[in-house]
Formats: C-alpha cells, structure tokens, sequence
C-alpha cells in the first residue's frame, strides 16, 4: 500500500537515471538555480549563521522534552476546537484519515503538498477506498498525473521536463480544445490554475501536511508559494493536518527563527508568499474556513530515534538544500534513492525509517564531500551520520563478502605496521610496473566497481611512507 | 494501550525523562510562558518612517505594487484608477472590516461592492491587513467576518489596506501583537502571512507570478508614519 520501496536496487537505479537523457537536463537546472538563490539570500543577511545556530538550539531543547511539548500542543488544539489523532505506523495513520473521510461520505479530497503523506503512501490507500485525492500545488499534480513519486522534496516534478508537462496535460485534461497552445510555461500553469479551482470547491475535505506545529498555541503553519495549500484548508468542510511529530516548536518566538533560516535555504527567498498559521476550525461568526479541524500526528519510528546517535535528524525541516548541493544527488536525481525521501538527509532517514536492511546503499551515496552539512539550516552532522550507519551495516554483516574480506584485510595489516609497509613495498612497484604507458588501469580485479565508469590512476613507484621517509631526509640535509 | 500512551511512553524511555520529570516539566512551562526572543536582524532596527519605507521596498522586490495616500478617504479612488488602468470591471469584493466600511466608497463613481467571502467569481478583492513587516515586505491578514480569508486567495487581484502606523519591523513584533489580541483565547482561525502575489516555479524552475492565489497585490498604505 504504502509507496514502493526500490532503495535495495539503488546501484541499478543510479545506472538507469545516468542513462536517462531528459532527467540529466533537468538535473542541470538544480545545480543553476537553487544554489546561486540560497547564496544571494544569505548574503544579505549577516544574522544568517547566527540565527542557524538558534534554530539548531531551539529544536534540541524541543526534541529533549517532546513528550512534554507534544502533550501542551495537544491541550491547546483542544482548546481552539480541534481534534488530535496519535498514530503509531503509517497504517494507522491512513486508517485515522479514512474514518474521517467515511464519516463526512467523502467523494474527494483536496491535497496540499505533504511528504508525510508520500510517506504513508496515502493517496493510493484512499483511491482504492473509493475517495478521489487531488493534488493542487502544480508539481505534484503534474507527478500525479504522470503516476509518479516526488523526485525533491521541495520541487516534487524537478525531473519533469516542460514538452513532458504539456503532453500530460493534453492526455489528461481532453475536455479542452486540442489545438490550444500550451508551448509555455504560463499557458500550462494558467491551464493547472483553471481546471484545479473547481477541484478546492468540490472537495469534501482538505489535507494538508504542515512545516510547524506550536506547541504555545496549538497553530499549525503551512508554507507554501502557490496559495494551494491555502485554498485547500479554506474551502472544503474539513481540514486534515497530517504532520510528523518531530514538527513541534514551542512558541511563535521560535518559529520566527526557523523560518528566517527556511525559506533562505530553501528557494533563496526571504520568505515564501504563504505562511499561514491555523489554528482550530472557523469560529461562530467566520463566513468561511472549515466546520473540523483534525491533526494527525505521525510516530512512524521517530520516537525511538530519540536519544540516539540518529536524533539529530529530527530536527530537519525539509529546506531541500542538502540535496540541492549534493553531487551525488545531481548526477542521479531523486527517484534512484528509492523511497520518499532523496539526497542526504534521505540517505540518513530512510534508513531509520524503512530499515538498514533495505536502504543499507543510501548511506554509502556519499563522496562526504561535506557539502550538505555545511548548507544546512539546522547544523545536522549528515556526513557523521552516514558514516554511523556504514557502521552499524558493518557490524550486522550486511555488505558483500568481497568488502568485509577486503577491509578486514587491510585492518589487519594496518595494525602491523611492519608487515604492511613490507606488502606495500611489493604491491606499490607492482603497480605501478603494470600500469602501463598511460599509468592507468582500465580494469582491475576485485575494483570492478570503479573500473567500470573510469580508469584507476596507476600508483607511483614508491610507497608513500617511502616517499615520506625520503622528504624528511631531505629536509634534515638541508639544515645548516 | 492507546497510540497516544504509547508514543508518549516511548519518547520518555527513550529520553531517560521520567526520573527528572518535574525539571523537565519546569523548563517547558517556563518557555512556553516566557517565549523568549530569539535573534532579531538588525536591518529592520530603525525608526519608524524607515521601517515603512523598507516595507514597501521589499514587498516590490517580491513582486507587489504599492501605493501610498494620505487618509482613508483616498482608499476608494486608489481602487478605482487601478481597475481602470487595466480595463478591468469596477467591481470589489469586501468583508465587514469598520476602516474598510467607513471609506467614501460611493463617491468612487460606478464602482460596486459586494459584501462578504468571495466565492470564487470576484477578479478583485479588498482587505485591511492586521499588520506589516518591514523585514521581509509581508503583509499580516487574519480571519473573521471583517476580512474573510477567501478574500485573500480566490480574486486574481487583491488590494490590501494597510495603517503606516500597523508596520512594524521584524515578524516577532507581529507575533508578540497577535498574543496580545487573543490573550483571553485562540489565535485567529487563520493568520495569513502574505509575501507578493501567488507563484510557482514547478516546471523547469521558470518562475511565474500566478499560481492558485492572486496573480496580483496591490497594497495600499494609509497614512504617514507614527
Ligand atoms: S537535512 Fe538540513 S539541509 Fe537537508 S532538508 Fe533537512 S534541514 Fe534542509
């Protein structure tokens, strides 16, 4: 039911997605537009990092003392009329939703943009209950149509190329004249605009995902550019908040922060058009807004995150700019990491949330160029985690025999200091013996791995050591 | 055991929270009743004549158009020329807001509005924001018959009023305001925090003004500083 896990088969996924011409276009575009964006954003802020060290402490604090936040939050949505639901596991969650749905005998439902619903695969669930989800922010009705899965979390249709949009539209949309032009980008947002408005009015209930959850006055806060996400939670009857419980801040002083750092790392805005604050249903005299107000907060493995070497990852705020700066992440896109959620915080996610056994690749994803830790928002040690999960894959014995022989090995050898710079002073002049008049490898056994997309350097004739050793003697002679 | 227990006496295990509850208990009563302020950009720190003008520099970098007159009675004939300018029809959506009512709105000749949510026919629609950003060019809006949140989302163009003296600088003033208006309960059932008109960038990160909310903001600040 929930979105299909290909995270085992990622090396066949990198290989496809290299293969994959249009995609590689599309990935050129993240690397143009998202990183000068941020750049010019931060720049003209000279609070940036300070304010980054803030957000990182405001959610540490939030995360030792979840329970407690978690339980004020839930006061206050009580109190402003609305309704809270716990769910343990994705399942739970769909079941929560579809009580609701059945109950109002809804035919539809208006979706903004949610990654916690990705998450629990929510709208195949509801199609096969017989409620029709729509998507409206633009990226993910476009991915929606194409019977696809969001490929960044921010910029869910990233992949898609605009020739890819129009024939989509001219599939699905066949109640319009054929022969309109739909060759712009204009024309097919304006075509989105028209055919999604009659959808917000129709809906029986919107859901909705939420960037922040205040614990001081039991807000949620969605933020978004298009407005869909607005229109969603307006004008059906019933407005569903599906959000992850790590999404709690305490008070509207602290949400002040991490949106300062949001936006900027995001989409290299200041703020993003939308920021809007919900709090329980329209009251006695509001002319509109929904009759319920429901939150459905989702556990899904993150509260046996806490108090490990992962709870650092809970302070993400889905920004986008790891994967925006990984290099990993531009030459393979999003769909190869196999699950919800792509790129470096993907990489360290997943993995807790799915399981080692099945994303053990995606932490390896990584040339830990230190990239993503360096831009993100919320200080989150990505490359140190990744490296705790190469870790754990080691001790569980989960990667290929050929590695464990190979490590093990080498460990032994680096441990004798001796006997390795003896093997090193046989194997070194070897290779570099064989490497030919190019001094390369074009294949080697055992490195077929690297061998396969490029030659391996042939090493030079001394050991390192050797050459070390010789540099200091050097220097020494020098001396007066 | 409900999900609720559960989750709850997970996260605790897991935090080793029991045996130090009453500290913990502590610290998040004190925060969540001191809210203390964080870190304030220093750039919306100035007087306030600056502020209003910072205002209306970024909300035009984000794509609004702004307009400043001196009294309230200038409101409707602003509205007026900008419809005409376009060629578009004299027609206005409004909810009950008392400064908005009090406007001369039929000496604006011609000019007709209609009262209450949108229901998705208007092309424009006139609010009164709660308050302005100097920081960032963002406009405040909240719920209630006075300014229905339709409003701010269904017409292609909206109009938004704004007092010069409701600017403020930074957006924790605007939080501290909005405390302050609904001590006794409540926030608004929605606080609309509005920077530009509605955008997307969804197909090949080509950005169009436009989206699903107003393909246009026109703001109008009333009034000079304090
Ligand atoms: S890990 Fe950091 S950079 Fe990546 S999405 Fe989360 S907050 Fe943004």
């Amino acid at each position: 039911m929930a979105v299909e896990i290909t995270s085992p088969q990622f090396k066949q996924n990198t290989r496809d997605a290299l293969k994959d011409a249009p995609l590689q276009r599309a990935l050129g575009k993240v690397r143009e537009g998202f990183i000068h964006k941020r750049q010019v954003a931060i720049d003209a802020l000279p609070e940036f990092d300070a304010l980054r060290d803030s957000a990182r402490d405001i959610k540490n604090h939030t995360l030792a003392h979840l329970d407690l936040y978690l339980e004020a939050y839930e006061e206050k949505v009580t109190e402003a009329g609305g309704h809270v639901h716990w769910a343990e596991t994705a399942a739970d969650a769909r079941g929560i939703i579809l009580d609701i749905c059945r109950r109002v005998d809804a035919r539809t439902v208006t979706k903004g943009k949610s990654m916690i619903t990705e998450e629990i695969g929510l709208n195949d669930f509801l199609e096969q209950c017989g409620v029709t989800p729509v998507e409206t922010d633009l990226g993910e009705y476009i991915i929606q149509l194409r019977g696809e899965h969001p490929s960044h979390i921010i910029a869910p249709a990233i992949h898609v190329n605009k020739d890819q949009v129009e024939s989509d539209f001219r599939r699905v949309h066949d109640h319009l004249p054929a022969n309109r032009d739909l060759s712009e980008p204009e024309t097919l947002l304006d075509e989105a605009r028209r055919v999604l408005r009659s959808k917000y009015f129709e809906a029986d209930v919107g859901i909705t995902g939420a960037n922040f959850l205040v614990a001081e006055t039991g807000t949620s806060i969605i933020v978004t550019n298009e407005g869909n996400g607005d229109l969603t939670q307006t004008l059906p009857r019933i407005h569903i908040v599906v959000a992850s419980l790590e999404k709690i801040v305490p008070t509207l002083d602290d949400v002040s922060q991490i949106l300062r750092v949001l936006a900027r790392s995001a989409t290299g805005q200041e703020m993003s058009v939308y920021t809007t604050l919900s709090t329980g249903p329209r009251r006695d005299k509001d002319p509109d807004g929904p009759d319920e107000y429901h939150v459905v907060l989702l556990d899904n493995g993150r509260s046996a995150m806490l108090g490990t070497q992962f709870q650092d990852m809970l302070r993400c705020i889905r920004c986008g700019a790891c994967m925006n700066h990984c290099p990993v992440y531009h030459t393979v896109g999003g769909h190869a990491y196999g699950w919800v959620y792509p790129g470096p915080m993907g990489a360290v996610l997943t993995p807790s949330l799915i399981g080692i056994d099945k994303a053990g690749h995606l932490p390896n994803a990584s040339t830990f160029c230190g990239r993503c830790e360096e831009v993100c928002p919320m200080r989150i040690p990505l490359p140190k985690m990744m490296r705790h999960w190469r870790e754990r894959e080691f001790e569980r014995g989960i990667n290929p025999a050929t590695q464990r022989v190979g490590l093990g090995l080498w460990a032994f050898l680096a441990r004798r200091p001796a006997l390795y710079a003896f093997a090193m002073s046989i194997a070194i002049p070897a290779l570099s013996l064989f490497g030919g008049a190019k001094r390369r490898y074009r294949y080697l056994p055992l490195a077929g791995g690297w061998t396969r997309y490029r030659d391996l350097p042939a090493p030079e004739s001394r050991t390192f050591m050797q050459q070390w050793k010789q540099r200091e003697a050097l220097k020494q002679e020098a001396r007066p | 055991m409900s999900a609720r227990d559960a989750i709850l006496g997970r996260m605790r295990r897991q935090l080793g929270g029991a045996a130090t509850d009453g500290e913990r208990r502590a610290a998040v009563k004190q925060r969540l009743s001191k809210h203390p302020m964080g870190i304030i950009p220093g750039r919306a720190q100035i007087g306030h004549a600056k502020q209003v003008k910072m205002f209306i520099e970024r909300a035009e970098s984000v794509q609004a158009t702004v307009k400043r007159v001196a009294s309230p009675d200038d409101v409707p004939k602003a509205v007026s020329a900008y419809l005409r300018a376009r060629n578009l029809p004299a027609s206005v959506r409004m909810g009950s807001d008392p400064l908005l009512k009090a406007m001369p709105w039929a000496a604006a000749k011609s000019l007709e509005v209609k009262a209450g949510p949108s229901d998705g026919n208007d092309l424009a629609g006139v609010s009164h924001a709660y308050a302005g950003i100097a920081e960032t060019g963002t406009l405040v809006l909240t719920s209630g018959p006075a300014n229905p949140t339709t409003i701010n989302l269904l017409p292609d163009h909206h109009f938004v009023v704004i007092d010069a003296a409701d600017i403020t600088g930074d957006l924790e003033a605007v939080m501290a305001k909005l405390r302050k208006t609904s001590r006794k309960g409540p926030l608004p059932r929605t606080v609309n925090l509005v920077s530009g008109p509605s955008r997307s960038a969804d197909i090949e990160q080509t950005l169009i003004l436009g989206a699903h909310g107003p393909r246009a903001l026109h703001i109008i600040v009333v009034g000079n500083s304090k």
